[in-house]
Parts: C-alpha cells; structure tokens; sequence
C-alpha cells in the first residue's frame, strides 16, 4: 500500500528573470513503512521534491497523493491540518523554537492538535528519553549540541505518530558518529513503530542506511532501486 | 508601541485642552451678561435702541414660572448704550441696570468687584466700573462719573453717579464697556418707568436651553423674541464648531500617524519572524492561527500603549488643574475669538472613551493588513527568507 503517489510533478523557480526547472515530471511512489531516501547533487530537485509532498511547497502540475489526500484538492488551512497530523518534518538546520525548551518543543505540535497538558508532557518525556535525551527537557536550543537538536528535532516529528517523517539532509550538520547515531535510532523507530521515513540527500551514509534509494537528477528519478540487506 | 502612548496622550490632552477652552468660552460668554436664554421685544437683538423695550416685564412671570425647570433663575435689565465722562475723558459705554440681588446669582458682576463693593438695592448714585475703564479714565473709587443717554422722550438724558465699586473681568474689552447701576435709577433717567431691556434666565444646565426656549417661544405673545445662548453667541458657537472640526482632524492625523507607526512596527515584527512563522506553518498552525497570534500581539501593544497613554494623558492634565495653562500674553487675541487668559484642561469620561475607542478599533483594523501578510506566505518561501 503507498503512502505517497507522486504523478508527473512538475515545479519551476524563478530565480530573477531566469526560470529554473527543478522538477520535470516526476513519479514517485512510496510505499507504507518505508525507509526512503532521495539522493542526488545540489540543485538536481530532492528538497523541492521533499517540500511537495509534505504540502509545504505546491507543484506547477501533476499530482500528490499523501495518505489518500489529494493535496491538489486542498486549501492551506486543509494542508496545515495535513501537515499536523499526518506528517513530520526534520529539518536540516533542525529549526527547532529557540526560545522553548527541548521539552517544549516537543510538546509544541501536540499543542496544535488540542492534546491535554499532562498527556502533552507524558507523551514528550517518553519520546525525548526514547531518543536519547533523558535529563536534558529544560536546554534551550542553544544550549545543545547539534546532534542533541537534530534528536529533538526527530522527537518533535514523531511524538505526534504521523504517517510519514520527511527529512531534508537530516545528517548535513552533523558528524559521522552523532548522524550515524541519528540514522540508527529512526531506522529503529521505522523497524519498530511502522514510520515512513522519507530522506532527501546527498550524504553516502544515509544511502546505505536506507532501504531504498530514489536517485533524482536534472529534476528527473533517474534510477529507483530497493537495496537487498 | 510609542506611536500608541503618544497618540492617546495627545487625545486625551488636547481633548481636555480643547474641552477646557470650549467650556470656559461658553460659561464666560453665559456670564457675560448673556445668561443661557435671554427674552428681548423683537427688533432689540438688531437695534438695542431704548425703543425696543419690554415695556411690562412683569406679564412675563407666568409663562417664565410655567416652564422654566426648579433651580432657575431670572432677572430683568436696562441696557442702553450711553457716553461716559469724566473731567479728564469721555467714552462710549454699556449702561447695564440691574436687580442687584437677582443678578448677583446671574451674572459675573456679584463675584467680580475687586474694589469698593457691590451694589445696593437703595444704591441712587452708586456706579460699578471696570478697571480698565477707570484706569482710562484716570479715576478710581468715590470719584464721580457722569452718564448721558437718550430717553424714551428722545431727548438727551443725563446723571452723575459715583463709583462704589470698581470690577475685573476674564476679558478687557468687557471692563471697558459695562458699566452698572441700580435697575430703578436707570429707568428714572432714561424715563422707562417700569420697562426693561431685557429678561436674562439661567438654567441649572446650558443643555436644556434649546429645549426651554422653544417652550417660552410658544407661551409669549409674537411681540417677545427669545433666544438661546447659541443664537446669543454666534462668535462662540462658530468658535465650537471650528473646535469640533480641529478635534477631528486632530483625531485624524494622530491616527494616521499612529496607524503607519503600528503598521510599520508590526510589519517590522512580522518580517523579522517570517522564519518562525515558516516553520510555524510547516509543523501544522493554520493561517487562522497565525493571524489570530499577531492580531493578539498587536492587541497587547496597544492595550500596554493604551493604559500607559492614559495614565499620561491624566497626569499631563491633573499637572495642569491647578494653574492652568496662562496666556495672559496673548489676552488682547484671545479675546477676540472669547477665550479666556487661563486654559483649564478639562476631562470628560467620554473623550477618554472616544480616544480609546478609536485607537482600539482603528489599531486592530490596520494590525490585520500585517497579520493577513504573515498568514499568506507559503511555509517554504517563509523558511527560505534570510
């Protein structure tokens, strides 16, 4: 059963009076449970990619199905909605609430969705320790490593148990042996709890960590291949 | 958030200003012999000429008992025009005869005498002069004054008077022209006998003038002309007019300015979170929301804005209560549009309300245009910003 259906998308930019085809058709189909990654060099279309199907971008044409959602059929209000509940989003510079604690940026999207205050907490706790931060739900940002913030980050996306977590270069600012840690412990979430995952990318490490490799290039999947482990 | 401070205390102190300046006008122009209704014989308002006098006053008694609300009082004139002179000067004046008693409570004249006293009822050669008069005339208390008018025979009517009591007035074109004596001694001089110039009424509040005169007017035969103080007074009623007007555009650029210094710093505050507010919409907060945030925010502005503009707004005014604001140097142009020397601000509940009001309601409007701006950004165009 797929998770995201992908039809002939196509996106262009405008970058001054020069318009930039990012993507030119693009099928893509993912499946549920899935640990995907789209790979590809700078510029070749895979955060653009990354960005429609979490609805945060909206293609020029074609279609995007996201858990039987037709997100062409969707006014922003609807697409929050979507995005509230049904995705995740790990940022590449984490992007995390600089003026909330680690716990409170947890709890922040299960603020939006109306969850009591002690559940909100409960909930935030269980998966900031599950993530490995136990002791650390009162740091700020700022007072936490870059592989701490990504793990918050990976919290903030999951607490809420979205169908599908989309990471745009989730491992980029990280070191080898703190993103190596970061991969292992979704791979774990995807293995145990049946998150999608889906990773845009460039960095060999996640390749090979994930099951699937969606190689996109020229705005084009130029090869899509499911890796035997 | 200063845009706000200072454009409500701004409000609410020229509105006080204004307010004080419009209501000393009105009550100084009341005093000043004018009253809140005044009841002539037709024609007197365009020729106050000895002829046109109210000939049995005292007939009017029952219609002036009848509608005139508890707490009124009344009181009957001589007012001729008449020349004064003195051994050294000689000048136009106002002879003003007058119920001492019954005037005392109408007019400025029972609070005003300086020196000397005021009149008696028995008073037969008593005089009340102003100060500049006498300072023009070189004289003083216990010296004498000659008046010299035309009677109701038309011939030339003439009586020594001394001066008992020397008066000040807010304004010194009034010093200069009213002189008063006993009502019973001009009418023996000017051979009126029991007729007047005019009926003089005050009300226990200058609302309800319109309402009564309209009531006198049609219980008084067509031959009495009564007028309101607003037809008494066209200078002070155009004046408050053109006050009203100024308040308005007063109004009117505080809130242009203000709206462009909120507009601007909630834009400011918008666009320097554009990022957060990206995210914000990336993690699932509906455009709804993120308006409903920045309207909160603007709110909290302004209400912060607004309780610290009031609370200048009333100490800038209760500094002033006491002392007022003294123009004394600008008396001789004051005087011309029937403003006094000293501005007393005024505070009334519902300029305060007013003020507050259209800073609110107008703040909150033009917060929309910044919140509806950062609700329409899309979450990657909003990340995207540096």
């Amino acid at each position: 059963m797929h998770i995201v259906e992908c039809r002939d998308i196509k996106k262009a930019y405008q970058q001054g009076k020069i318009a930039v085809q990012a993507l030119r058709g693009v099928n893509l189909s993912i499946e549920k449970g899935g640990f995907v990654a789209l790979a590809g060099p700078s510029g070749s279309g895979k955060t653009t990619m990354l960005n429609i199907i979490g609805g945060l971008d909206s293609p020029d044409s074609g279609n995007v199905m996201v858990d039987g959602n037709a997100l062409g059929d969707m006014n922003q209000s609807e697409l929050a909605d979507l995005r509230l509940h049904k995705v995740g989003f790990v940022f590449q510079a984490y992007n995390l609430i600089p003026v909330l604690s680690a716990l409170e940026n947890v709890e922040f999207v299960m603020l939006l969705q109306g969850i009591p205050a002690t559940e909100r907490r409960q909930r935030a706790k269980a998966i900031l320790d599950e993530v490995g931060l136990e002791g650390l739900y009162d740091r700020r940002p700022a007072e936490l490593s870059g592989g701490q913030q990504q793990r918050v980050a990976v919290a903030r996306a999951i607490v809420s148990h979205p169908s599908i977590v989309l990471a745009d270069e989730p491992t980029a600012n990280l070191d080898s042996k703190t993103g190596n840690g970061l991969l292992e412990m979704m791979k774990e979430m995807n293995q145990k709890k049946r998150v999608t995952f889906v990773f845009s990318t460039h960095d060999q490490m996640v390749m090979d960590y994930a099951r699937r490799l969606v190689h996109i290039r020229d705005g084009l999947v130029a090869d899509d291949h499911i890796k035997k482990h | 958030m200063t845009a706000v401070i200072i454009g409500v205390w701004s409000m609410i102190f020229m509105g006080a200003l204004m307010r004080g300046i419009s209501d000393e006008m009105v009550r100084n122009g009341i005093a000043t012999l004018t009253g809140h209704i005044q009841v002539h014989l037709k024609g007197y308002r365009n020729d106050p000429v000895i002829e046109n006098r109210i000939s049995h006053p005292r007939a009017l008694e029952t219609a002036l008992n009848k509608h005139l609300p508890a707490g009124s009082k009344w009181t009957c004139r001589v007012r001729v025009n008449a020349i004064a002179s003195n051994a050294r000067h000689a000048g136009g004046v106002t002879l003003v005869g007058i119920e001492p008693n019954r005037e005392a409570g109408i007019s400025f004249i029972g609070e005003a005498i300086t020196q000397g006293r005021y009149l008696k009822a028995d008073d037969k050669y008593g005089i009340i002069v102003g100060k500049a008069l006498a300072d023009k005339f070189e004289t003083k208390l216990g010296h004498k004054v000659v008046l010299m008018s035309q009677d109701t025979s038309r011939e030339i009517a003439s009586r020594a008077f001394r001066i008992v009591g020397i008066f000040r007035a807010e304004m010194e074109a009034t010093e200069k022209q009213f002189v008063f004596a006993v009502m019973p001694v001009a009418q023996q001089m000017l051979k009126m006998g029991k007729a007047v110039s005019e009926v003089s009424i005050i009300l226990p509040s200058h609302k309800k003038a319109d309402r009564v005169a309209v009531a006198l007017r049609s219980s008084l035969p067509s031959a009495y002309e009564v007028l309101a103080w607003r037809e008494l007074l066209p200078l002070v009623t155009g004046v408050l007019e053109m006050y009203d007007g100024f308040i308005f555009l007063w109004f009117l650029v505080v809130f242009i300015a203000m709206g462009f210094g909120i507009v601007n710093t909630t834009l400011m505050a918008v666009f320097e979170r554009i990022r957060e507010f990206g995210l914000l919409k990336a993690l699932g907060m509906k455009p709804l929301w993120i308006i409903k945030g920045v309207l909160i925010e603007s709110l909290f502005i302004l209400v912060l804005g607004m309780a610290i503009g009031n609370s200048m707004g009333f100490l800038s005014v209760f500094a002033l209560s006491g002392h007022g604001i003294d123009l004394s140097s600008l008396a001789a142009g004051l005087e011309f549009v029937g403003m006094t020397r000293v501005i007393y601000p005024v505070l009334q509940g519902q300029d305060v309300v007013m003020a507050n009001s259209v800073v609110f309601v107008l703040g909150c409007l033009v917060s929309l245009y910044p919140a509806a701006k950062a609700a329409r950004f899309t979450p990657v165009e909003a990340m995207a910003h540096t």
